[in-house]
């Protein structure tokens, strides 16, 4: 008799385990950088959304390429990228519907607190490059076609110099996200560019400095595209939409420039969103 | 591509041939002696069997890194690294499974070979000999655990293009940069590799195999 009860009650446990992940939540889901999620932002403004909406947001972490790959693929609802000229691509093609500024933050030439470059003397960030190319300093590439990445080529485009991986023995591209790339350069003592942001967050635990930062070309805008539906009919649309509005809106572009302030004393991005802007 | 499919082959076959020659006396060592601590030993074995490379690949970063003990050897982030890895991924599953094949050698033989005056290295060869089937197993299973991962030697290599770049972690490289038909065809690479390596495996097996 006891036995039995004991069947029925993990039978019924096991009923409502399945139906409470059955019904009501919707899923939206969200491609981006690796950058992006590593910096927190995310964790931080996603969960009033989730709750608002009664839904879960799935992030996928990727490089800039795959997420824009994703996007054209229909895998994802909703991709938040750091790369205008391919995001612009993404829409003419047709790929995409409703870009939107969200925000922007800068990319930062950190290295090894000695400088031997000498890059902190530099007038312009071309020349930081060009410093580090004359020292044949050991500089970490991200190479792999991420937003950092193709703003570190535009750079070294500017400063008239094309670092070959091989040949030029001081120039390692390890073809992997910023995290790692941080922790890389951070074993060599070797110079790298990185977006503030993933930097801020990791300065407890790394031994390089930032020793290049202001330069308008270091500008980093981040931009948000729904999938478009006409294209994949199955990717949630209105949710997707519904996020947009979200993250764009005045009171979450506040909250964006609030995050990480307590913890690092500045900002980790900066609102950048039309909302945002007609309410200043 | 050419360059990262030889210093894949580079890689795992210096790793592999290394393994083997710790790997196959370890594996007849077990099999043969007792000893005390005999049983704990071979746990330890079976539980290098099945270790997961990346977390080989987390221990062997830290001690190879600037701060870690063996720092100033400077292999981290080089072929050599990549190879200590492997080493320590591949050495367990051959010695585990040469004492296996060895073991499963008839015991009388060896009693045989002794009472007809074999000396011990005569002994032990004749068994491997016997157990030929087995060994070549094992020297494959080490072979296919090391060139098919990729935890370690992406942590300890580092996928320096030009340095440090295997297949498997190029692989990862082209996938997240959303280059799919460059992943895949990297993947054919390495099935292809690991097919023509099983195939001479095979042939060294020989008429033995279908005893």
């Amino acid at each position: 008799m006891a036995k039995r009860a004991l069947i029925l009650f993990i039978l019924l446990g096991l009923a409502l385990i399945v139906a409470a992940g059955w019904g009501g939540t919707e899923t939206l889901i969200l491609a981006t950088t690796t950058s992006t999620a590593d910096s927190g932002l995310l964790d931080y403004i996603l969960p009033p959304f989730e709750e608002a909406y009664h839904c879960r947001v799935e992030v996928i972490a990727v490089g800039t390429g795959q997420a824009i790959k994703l996007g054209r693929r229909g895998d994802c609802d909703v991709i938040l990228v750091h790369a205008r000229a391919e995001e612009d691509e993404f829409v003419a093609q047709g790929y995409g519907v409703s870009r939107r500024d969200i925000m922007y933050n800068d990319f930062v030439i950190i290295g090894p607190p000695d400088d031997r470059a000498v890059i902190s003397e530099a007038a312009s960030a071309a020349e930081a490059f060009a410093r580090i190319a004359k020292a044949e300093a050991t500089f970490v590439s991200r190479g792999d076609n991420s937003g950092t990445h193709l703003k570190e080529m535009e750079i070294w485009e500017e400063a008239g110099l094309t670092p070959t991986p091989g040949e030029d023995k001081w120039y390692l591209s390890v073809g992997q996200g910023m995290g790692e790339t941080l922790t890389f350069a951070n074993e060599k003592l070797a110079y790298t560019i990185s977006d503030r942001a993933t930097y801020l967050s990791r300065s407890g635990g790394l031994d390089l400095v930032i020793l290049f930062e202001g330069d308008e070309i270091l500008l980093n805008p981040y931009g948000i595209i729904a999938v478009n539906p006409e294209l994949h009919p199955h990717v949630n649309y209105d949710l997707a939409m519904a996020f947009i509005e979200y993250i764009t809106s005045y009171d979450t572009q506040l909250m964006i420039a609030q995050f990480g302030v307590e913890e690092y004393g500045q900002p980790l991005f900066y609102p950048n969103s039309l909302e945002f802007w007609q309410n200043q | 591509m050419w360059g990262i499919v030889l210093l894949t082959l580079r890689v795992s076959g210096t790793a592999l041939l290394l393994s083997t020659l710790i790997g196959i006396p370890v594996g007849c060592w077990l099999g043969f002696r007792r000893f005390w601590g005999r049983r704990l030993t071979i746990a330890a074995i079976y539980t290098g069997m099945g270790f997961p490379p990346v977390v080989v690949g987390l221990f062997v970063y830290l001690l190879l890194s600037r701060s870690g003990p063996l720092g100033s050897l400077q292999w981290l982030y080089t072929p050599n690294g990549m190879i200590f890895a492997q080493v320590i991924i591949s050495f367990p599953i051959v010695a585990g499974f040469t004492m296996a094949a060895v073991m499963g050698v008839n015991p009388n033989l060896r009693q045989q070979l002794v009472s007809l005056g074999a000396s011990g290295w005569q002994t032990t060869l004749t068994v491997l000999g016997e157990a030929r089937v087995g060994v070549i197993v094992a020297i494959v299973a080490g072979f296919g655990a090391i060139i098919s991962e990729v935890g370690a030697v992406m942590m300890v290599g580092g996928n320096i293009e030009g340095v440090s770049r295997v297949l498997t972690t190029a692989i990862v490289q082209f996938t997240r940069m959303g280059m799919f038909d460059m992943a895949i065809a990297l993947g054919i690479v390495l099935l292809l590799i690991c097919f023509l390596v099983n195939l001479v495996m095979l042939r060294l097996q020989g008429r033995y195999l279908d005893q």
